[in-house]
């Protein structure tokens, strides 16, 4: 299984990048931004809450950086991830755990809505390529991928939440939600169901435009024309043999996508106010909450790290060449 | 012996319009059953596109621009979708080149088996399996490799397993495109025997494509020579050996050496075959012939003669007799 | 004759038509925009009229001024960094691809830990801590985020290529390692290059217009990314000035949509089984 050792150790690799870019970029910067903030929330915090992210920071700690580096791992791994500064006292960790779910759920959806829809206009488009259907969706889906995420959701915001009603114009979420019951689950839909559109929409262009031109590049292939010699139905010769190893390649092509779609997924919710992790990070960024970007960070990079990971082992599931030899 | 399949005036373009490539020119070839008829020629001559458009696999942008195919009273070129569907394996099978893709990467054999014969109406799984068992035994490939994907198997095995694909339904006609040239001599030589054997047992037409002359001189009843797109010779095997007749057939003829014949000089054949895009007036093989007549050859294309009953040439070197040159 | 398939190909000449108009646009934006951009003088929020074709912007600015003046920033950090991107590109696929070794096991994890690691939000921290806001560090953000993928994708080529017989065959005359990565390897990845360049533009010009929104990049600076920025702080849509909102972002959808036809028709011209039938 030397394909999945390795992908399991890039994953843990990786996860040490992002922690470590966490430790190194204030310590990087010219004259440390943190000291600024730290300098700006001087006497609103604690001393110790203070003392706490002068280490974080390296601020005014005449420990050296390796001492420094391991107290920094050592509140990684028990989870101290400090006190947010915006939402004082409120820590870190409270913060993103709160907002997790609703990008994990919002993100979750929209990709896997965006990925099936969009594989399957590109495998549609593939099979009757040169068609005018083709020739139709092929600039549509640049189109789509060439939108600024945020913008399209602003435009979207305005049609079907200000001009039309239909939608909740967003914020008041978390209030709403807390009726519970159905009238809270209904409250908790009627707020994703732009965002999720947006995400998914612009989203779709992209798997379109991959799926097509894998499924394009595997109906050359001699095996489709055998399938076809074989006498077998159009439909089992398009799916089975045609799109089952053109969706290959989406598995691998995967961490770009989704590092994408979460990029794009984080300024929608922006526009939205939607109670998740991108709307927090904006917060934080605008109060220069440093201690929240960090975890922020870090916490999207570690979902998108899982979900490349579950990818991978998709991927393993369905190309029988790499399970037996292992690819690198 | 009847007539099986009649290819009738045959032409075949890729593209369309006035800038289309006539890879394929006014072919009539007829098979009967229980024959094996050879197709030679250089690569590019068109042999293999004669072969897929006799059987309606011809991907665009290749179109059949004229002539028909008839397969037992029917005109195979006209035929639904549907039905055409039914004749293909059932009916005629197919052979490809022994590649790597030839076989769904990411399917067990056992599968392609299984929805070959499902699409063809077998939907009880024993029977599928009894008969996909049966013909592994056939072309020697022992059971177990059923379980295989394509990847594990030599390509020894895996054209067998192509073979035994072909022969699962008990066709009538199986055309085989260079079937055996990626492997080895001895395998290769195997291959032609159970090939052979078989044919003698369940009495099936082979049409039989290859660059290799020699080969087809030892297995094929009748042979048809094409070059650039033509069909320049047909005879019987044993008369083609003793008398080619075509300049082209018999420079063929000292590039492949029968096996068991003194090996002299091999010769390659000087100068390459035209431009398909710019074919020359007169005969297409008139600039490498030896026996080039100048005033006739580069500016006369000329017609199929029958020389002796059965043996039909078109070359200026042999008189037009009255009849067109149409084979009885 | 791969000149040719280009020219000749609908989506190529339909992105490079655009390409050219916006071009244009940047180059002659003095001669052809009716104001300064940045002047504040006329009266705020006017919607079209023969003075001010897209009205003026909740500062008092002229929309189609802006507009014009904002595509010269947004092509130059679009280009300039699918440049610098393609460099590291060429370095780390090609000569990591081609001299193999621990060399290349180390820029290929490399590669890999960058391909992970979710762009936006890493580019969202970088700049938070940049406090010189400006062009420059979002050129820089957007180029260390974004080359992963192109690299991994000339990596496996420069592998494929390296095992061909006519880099064999300068192997064993004895030329140079750079020579051969410059004269062989480089020249038959020559489409690629070019299509992971438009790629890579593409990439450029959405992220910067990402982080430009967010106002990490220099808000008093004209581009189309900090138009959407101040129409967004000033509630432009819910002001009626649709115009000053919907065009910035309609022209970053369509050179995003040039960048894309290009990258999508070069790779349709080097790879035959992409094309058109």
């Amino acid at each position: 299984m030397r394909y999945l050792t390795r992908r399991v150790l890039v994953l843990l690799l990786t996860g040490w990048a992002a922690l470590t870019i966490n430790f190194v970029l204030p310590r990087l910067m010219p004259g440390n931004p943190a000291e600024v903030m730290l300098a700006r929330f001087q006497g609103r915090l604690s001393p110790r809450a203070l003392a706490a992210l002068t280490v974080e920071f390296g601020v005014h700690t005449h420990q050296s950086l390796l001492a420094q580096y391991v107290a920094y791992w050592g509140h990684m791994l028990t989870g101290n991830f400090g006190l947010s500064l915006t939402y004082y006292p409120a820590s870190v960790a409270q913060m993103v755990a709160q907002a997790f779910p609703w990008t994990l759920g919002l993100v979750g959806i929209s990709t896997l809505i965006a990925f099936i829809l969009g594989t399957g206009i590109g495998i549609a488009a593939a099979w009757r390529h040169g068609s005018r259907l083709d020739g139709v969706l092929l600039p549509v889906s640049l189109l789509l991928n060439s939108m600024p995420y945020f913008w399209f959701a602003l435009l979207m915001l305005y049609l079907f939440g200000f001009v039309l009603g239909w939608f909740p114009v967003g914020g008041g979420l978390n209030l709403a939600h807390q009726a519970g019951g159905w009238a809270g689950l209904g409250a908790i839909i009627s707020h994703a169901i732009l965002p999720a559109a947006t995400i998914t929409i612009t989203a779709a262009g992209g798997w379109v435009l991959t799926m097509r031109n894998n499924m394009v590049a595997i109906l050359g292939e001699d095996f489709v024309k055998f399938a076809r010699a074989k006498g077998l139905p159009d439909r089992v010769v398009e799916f089975r043999y045609a799109a089952r190893n053109a969706i290959l390649p989406n598995f691998t092509g995967f961490a770009m996508a989704i590092g994408f779609v979460v990029g794009g997924a984080l300024l929608t919710e922006i526009v939205f106010s939607y109670p998740g992790l991108g709307y927090l990070l904006y917060e934080a960024v605008l109060n220069l909450d440093y201690p929240l970007m960090q975890a922020i960070f870090l916490f999207i990079s570690l979902a998108v790290l899982v979900a490349n990971f579950l990818a991978d082992l998709a991927y393993i599931l369905l190309d029988p060449r790499v399970r037996a030899v292992g690819r690198s | 012996m009847s007539l099986l399949l009649e290819i009738a005036g045959l032409t075949v373009g890729y593209g369309a319009g006035p800038t289309a490539v006539l890879a394929v020119q006014d072919v009539d070839l007829a098979v009967h059953t229980g024959e094996v008829v050879g197709i030679a020629g250089e690569s590019g001559c068109g042999k293999s596109t004669l072969a897929l458009a006799a059987t309606g696999l011809l991907d665009p942008p290749g179109r059949v621009l004229q002539g028909g195919v008839r397969y037992a009273g029917q005109d195979l070129l006209r035929l639904p979708p549907a039905a055409l569907r039914h004749v293909r394996l059932r009916q005629i099978a197919m052979v490809f080149q022994a590649s790597m893709n030839v076989l769904n990467p990411v399917l067990r054999i056992r599968d392609q088996f299984l929805d070959a014969m499902q699409a063809h109406g077998i939907t009880s799984r024993r029977e599928a399996v009894e008969r996909t068992q049966a013909v592994f035994e056939l072309v020697k490939v022992p059971a177990r490799f059923l379980d295989a994907y394509p990847h594990q198997l030599s390509g020894g095995m895996r054209q067998r397993t192509v073979i035994a694909l072909s022969l699962v339904l008990e066709p009538r006609l199986i055309f085989m495109d260079e079937p055996t040239t990626a492997l080895d001599v001895v395998v290769q030589r195997a291959i032609l025997q159970s090939v052979n054997d078989l044919r003698v047992q369940r009495d099936f037409a082979v049409v039989f494509i290859t660059h290799d002359l020699s080969l087809l001189i030892e297995i094929a009843d009748r042979i048809a020579i094409m070059y650039a797109g033509y069909l320049v010779e047909e005879a019987s095997g044993p008369e083609l050996y003793q008398q080619p007749l075509h300049p082209y057939t018999q420079a063929l003829m000292q590039a492949f050496p029968p096996l068991g014949a003194v090996r002299s000089r091999l010769q390659g054949i000087p100068g390459q075959p035209p431009d398909l895009r710019q074919l020359p007036p007169g005969c297409p093989f008139a600039a490498r012939c030896g026996k080039v007549r100048q005033g006739t050859c580069d500016t006369v294309r000329p017609a199929m003669t029958i020389v002796t009953p059965g043996h039909r040439v078109a070359c200026h070197l042999y008189p037009v007799s009255t009849e067109g040159g149409k084979q009885a | 004759m791969t000149l040719r398939a280009f020219l000749t190909n609908r989506r190529a000449m339909a992105g490079a038509g655009i390409l050219v108009f916006f071009a244009l646009l940047a180059g002659l934006a003095p001669l052809i925009a009716p104001y300064s951009p940045t002047n504040i003088n006329f009266p705020p929020m006017l919607g079209p009229s023969a003075a001010h074709l897209l009205g003026t912007t909740a500062n008092g600015q002229d929309v189609l001024s802006q507009l014009i003046w904002g595509s010269r920033d947004t092509l130059i950090v679009g280009l300039v960094t699918a440049t610098l991107i393609s460099g590291i590109q060429l370095i780390v696929g090609i000569f990591g691809g081609y001299v193999g070794g621990w060399i290349d096991e180390v820029l290929s994890m490399l590669t890999n830990i960058f391909l992970v690691m979710p762009g936006l939000p890493l580019m969202i921290i970088v700049a938070a801590y940049v406090t010189v806001k400006g062009t420059v560090p979002i050129i820089f953000v957007i180029t260390v985020t974004g080359w992963a993928w192109g690299a991994r994708v000339l990596r496996s080529q420069t592998l494929t290529l390296r095992s061909q017989a006519f880099v064999e065959a300068a192997q064993l005359s004895g030329e140079s390692r750079w020579r051969i990565v410059l004269t062989h390897i480089v020249p038959n990845m020559a489409g690629i290059l070019v299509a992971n360049f438009f790629g890579a533009a593409l990439y450029a010009v959405l992220s910067e217009a990402g982080l430009e929104f967010l106002g990490l990049g220099n808000v008093n600076t004209v581009t189309w990314g900090t138009m959407l920025y101040w129409a967004e702080n000033d509630e432009a849509l819910l002001m009626g000035l649709w115009q000053w909102m919907v065009l910035p972002g309609v022209c970053i959808a369509l050179l995003g949509t040039a960048f894309g036809l290009l990258n999508f028709a070069v790779d349709e011209v080097v790879n035959p089984r992409l094309r058109r039938t």
